[in-house]
């Protein structure tokens, strides 16, 4: 049975699910609802045959290798590789698609009548049939062309909602970033092309000795630049908080928790598979990167009071954490200790699986608020714990599962992470230590800050009254929604409390990468669930520090509520106000909330406050009308790096225009030149 | 015997906190030439408190009502997780570092969303100062109890204690280093002077005791009683990690007794010098607080790099 499961025949069933359900949708151009359905059920099936089909292939440790036979072109072959990385990461694609798809029935019916539900539907399932695609391809060119179709159709949904002007320029700067990210990546291929002379990956591999060093340090910081821009690192992250919270949420959802991730898919499948042996500084490098990321994620982040926009800063940071794991893998690993290496490859993908679960989570219930209350601006709500309690619940969940508190998933991830860090730390020599402890630092402050972040995220949302008219006609979302959501939030704490199962099986995954295959491991899992680390350095088990922490809460809760006070009354009056009359500007604001962390960080965040004040009367300032204070976060990357580059640019193509005045005896002439360049080069 | 210990090591961090509480204060008092109230005093405190009738704002939702039992329940298990007068209990899982560290951020996560969760603009400022606060000094906390781990070569908590019982002076510096980086810490978590004054109900200054400004009745003692009992938890980390003697060889009844009468003795010793501490010195403004949890972050770095270069 499981043979069937994981041929090829049925990863062709599986894409062309989405096929179907993509080109099926857009017939019904004029009927929304039956295009949701249509599009939806297509998408629930395809998202669950993938979860089959990814977990039988994980558990069965089978690797699939098959070509299409096509004979146009000889460097262009459709080959698939489906070793366990891609299949886990197929899996993490599917299941966050299966989650986001339900979701997505409720949710696209806010669009009715006021966009075209078809074209929705075929992007969307064109989108995750295409993510699957990026991560299975075998070949450099058939990889670009789905990359593109990866990148193309998540633009369309990301301009989807095109009555808003913010959401097209949005779109715009994505794209442009995009293209690059594609034209670096082309630039690596391109290279190992010219020494290798092929673009099938299996190939590479085989023949990587051929490629020279300095070669392949180009095709590393290529690749990194390009991937990277994809994943989101600091400083080539400035299209994700712009296109991320203009897409659908449940769009929002799959590209930050599953998108930003084929680039991560991509950086562990070149610098850990296809292109070792790797000189030492690779690792220290995406080291440094993942620290700044992780620590200036979540910095932007407290700044922000889009809801939207701070859950796509997290996104920065989680990647950052991430590729501490895959940093520390890398560096490992060329200093040949595997097992550490393993470690730290194995905190990467868990975290990776985490950070898809629990963002998607975040996006999903952050859509519910949004598509209530029709503003992202985190300001305007306050008190919504009344009137969505269980969207509240989820979004609490996730919260907690973000900051890395126990007993759900992100805490084991992150432990993780530390693990590797550590190890680094203790094993290493002199200055490769200070880069560990730099790196450690980096994720220790980032926890405590993501912490104060999400309280202010979900306070100043969920808790106190509401600061705006709008949110007493809030209502709960409709069940699509909630089971959407809170599937996943059961999905954070399961693989919390199963994490040693879980670490098990990324294990048996990781190995399954050839560098890794013979190698011992430096996590253990034993029978009853415990991860070790590096023969005790340290161990958790979820399991226990689950059933720990529940026993202990129903045990106080039934000491206190049934033992000690059991005829307590409790009265509900208002809250104290000091004598004044309590209104909801007395509350705090998520600007307010975080404007000390701004303050302390000034030196990196640089803000700028405005104060204006107006007056009754303009000639004896006594009494002020309004006063306005208006505080702002400067845009480093724009005016430091992008603007300086767009002059450069500018400047240059102002001379270019000297040689091109529109005569055309010029342009012939110039083609004459060309052509003689050209054949005294040759001859 | 091992069900009995477990059952002392979950009861021990609330039976003995107040009375930590108390000898502050009453060192505090006398200091400031007052009689001052029995040790005893929190104790009765939390005692009437329980009994009370309780008033509960309009506004608040269930995270309020849940929030007390929650941090609560955090200071529980993270002092039964937590090396108290016994150096090795039977391996807990759960005396990971980080899992400490962890665990009582979930008691501050929900104790800032408590104090926003009623509208009162004193809950609002006290959680912002109180993440703060808190988000800084999670970078030394670790980094300190990294320092013992990397000494030792392992992160369980009672692997450290009943590791540096032998403990080799070429580890001295680094020790002193990390364990004055604790204390910033300590001080910072707990809520005491230079960072905020327990004392105090006043707007400008208050950062803890705002939070908690809504409650009252059970909930109010139950608050308290975690804050006190988060006291003896850092109390005990530090006496225990960077000062581990007076520990009991075997399990018998006497030795038992013995070690929790060091213990006590250890605690002692850390009231006074917190009393002391904050008799003579005063509360630092807000944005200089950064500053001295910074510091906290370095001292251990450096004895992080100490430690590599000795080993």
């Amino acid at each position: 049975m499981l043979e069937i499961i994981t041929s090829p025949t049925s990863f062709f069933i599986l894409l062309s699910l989405f096929f179907v359900g993509g080109i099926g949708s857009l017939f019904f151009l004029k009927n929304d609802k039956q295009a949701n359905g249509w599009s939806s059920f297509f998408a629930i099936v395809g998202s669950l045959w993938g979860l089959f089909f990814s977990i039988a292939a994980i558990l069965t440790k089978s690797s699939l290798l098959f070509d299409v036979k096509t004979s146009f072109f000889s460097l262009f072959k459709m080959s698939f590789h489906i070793d366990l990385l891609s299949s886990f990461f197929i899996f993490v694609i599917s299941l966050i698609a299966l989650f986001c798809s339900i979701y997505g029935i409720g949710y696209i019916r806010h669009y009715y009548k006021k966009y075209n539900i078809g074209v929705l539907g075929f992007f969307y399932n064109l989108f995750i049939g295409s993510l699957i695609l990026v991560v299975t391809s075998s070949n450099g060119i058939l990889f670009l062309i789905f990359w593109e179709i990866m990148s193309i159709s998540s633009y369309f949904l990301v301009v989807y909602d095109n009555h808003d002007d913010d959401n097209v320029k949005a779109g715009l700067l994505y794209l442009v970033m995009t293209y690059i990210g594609t034209s670096f990546i082309i630039l690596a291929f391109l290279l190992l092309y010219k020494y290798i002379g092929s673009f099938d990956f299996l190939i590479i591999k085989d023949n990587i000795a051929l490629v020279p060093t300095s070669i392949k340090n180009i095709v590393f910081v290529s690749a990194f630049i390009g991937f990277g821009l994809k994943a989101g690192i600091i400083p080539l992250h400035i299209w994700l908080p712009a296109a991320h919270p203009a897409a659908p949420s449940h769009v929002s959802a799959l590209m930050s928790g599953v998108m930003i991730k084929s680039g991560i898919y991509m950086m562990v499948r070149l610098f850990l598979d296809i292109l070792q042996p790797v000189p030492f500084w690779w690792g220290l490098v995406v080291l440094v990167v993942g620290s700044i990321s992780a620590l200036l994620g979540v910095l932007y982040a407290l700044t922000e009071h889009d809801i939207k926009r701070l859950l796509a800063y997290h996104s920065i940071e989680n990647i950052g954490i991430i590729l501490l794991g895959l940093g520390s893998a890398l560096t490992f690993y060329s200093l040949n200790l595997p097992a550490l290496a393993l470690l730290g490859l194995m905190a990467a993908l868990f975290h990776t699986l985490n950070h898809a679960i629990f963002k998607a989570l975040l996006f999903l219930s952050a859509g519910s608020v949004i598509n209530e209350t029709h503003t992202r601006n985190m300001e305007e709500y306050g008190g919504l714990i009344k009137y969505m309690p269980q969207t509240a619940l989820f979004f609490l969940i996730g919260s907690v599962a973000i900051s890395a508190l126990p007993p759900f998933n992100g805490f084991f991830s992150e432990w993780l992470t530390y693990q590797a860090l550590f190890q680094g730390i203790a094993q290493m020599s002199f200055t490769t230590q200070w880069v560990f402890i730099l790196a450690t630092g980096s994720l220790a402050f980032t926890g405590g800050l993501a912490l104060a972040c999400f309280v202010k995220a979900f306070g100043a949302t969920f808790l106190a009254r509401p600061r705006s008219k709008e949110v007493t006609y809030v209502k709960e979302s409709v069940l699509s929604m909630r089971l959407g959501m809170g599937g996943l939030a059961l999905l954070t704490l399961l693989f919390g409390i199963f994490s040693g199962y879980t670490i098990s099986l990324l294990k048996t995954i990781s190995q399954g990468l050839n560098i890794f295959k013979d190698s011992a491991s430096a996590v253990n899992v034993s029978s009853s669930q415990s991860i070790n680390v590096s023969n005790g350095f340290s161990s958790i088990s979820g399991m226990f520090v689950f059933i720990l922490l529940i026993v202990t809460t129903f045990l106080v809760i039934f000491v206190f509520k049934k033992i000690i006070n059991k005829k307590q009354k409790e009265c509900t009056t208002n809250t104290w106000d000091c004598g004044t009359n309590l209104t909801p500007r007395a509350e705090i604001t998520a600007t307010g909330f975080s404007r000390s962390i701004i303050l302390i960080f000034k030196g990196l965040l640089k803000p700028t406050i405005q104060h204006s004040i107006e007056y009754y009367d303009d000639q004896n300032r006594y009494l002020p009308k309004s006063r306005t204070v208006t505080l702002n976060i400067g845009n480093m990357y724009h005016t430091y790096l992008y603007q300086p580059l767009h002059m450069v640019i500018n400047k240059l193509s102002v001379r270019a225009k000297a040689i091109q005045n529109g005569n055309i005896d010029l342009y012939i002439s110039y083609i004459f030149v060309a052509l003689m360049l050209a054949l005294l080069v040759i001859l | 015997m091992s069900i009995l210990i477990w059952i002392i090591q979950l009861i021990f961090v609330p039976a003995f906190s107040p009375l930590c509480v108390g000898i502050i204060r009453k060192i505090k008092a006398k200091l400031q030439n007052r009689q001052g109230a029995n040790v005893f005093q929190p104790y009765r405190d939390i005692w009437k408190l329980l009994h009370k009738d309780e008033v509960v704002s309009k506004d608040a939702s269930w995270i309020f009502r849940f929030t007390p039992y929650i941090v609560f329940t955090v200071t529980l298990v993270v002092g039964f997780c937590i090396p108290l007068f016994l150096p090795h209990v039977l391996g807990f899982v759960t005396s990971d570092i980080l899992f400490i560290v962890y665990t009582l951020a979930i008691g501050t996560f929900f104790m800032a969303l408590a104090g926003m969760d009623t509208g009162s603009a004193f809950g609002g400022f006290g959680s912002s100062r109180e993440m703060t606060i808190s988000a800084l000094a999670e970078g030394g906390f670790i980094f300190s109890l990294l320092t013992m781990a990397l000494i030792v070569g392992s992160s369980n908590l009672f692997d450290i204690t009943s590791f540096t019982r032998s403990v080799n002076s070429q580890y001295f510096l680094p020790t002193i280093l990390a364990f004055c980086g604790f204390f910033i810490i300590l001080l910072a978590e707990t809520a005491r002077f230079p960072f905020d004054n327990p004392a105090t109900h006043l707007e400008l200054t208050m950062i803890h005791e705002a939070m908690i400004l809504e409650y009252s009745g059970k909930r109010l003692a139950l608050m308290e009683w975690a804050a006190s009992n988060k006291l003896l938890i850092f109390i005990a980390l530090g006496a225990n990690l960077f000062f581990p003697f007076g520990f009991p060889t075997n399990v018998g009844f006497m030795a038992l007794a013995l070690g929790i009468f060091y213990f006590l003795m250890k605690m002692f010793l850390f009231c006074v010098a917190i009393a002391v501490l904050e008799s003579s010195i005063a509360k630092f403004r807000f944005f200089r607080l950064p500053d001295l949890l910074l510091i906290s972050f370095i001292f251990n770095v450096v004895a992080i790099g100490l430690i590599q270069s000795i080993k």
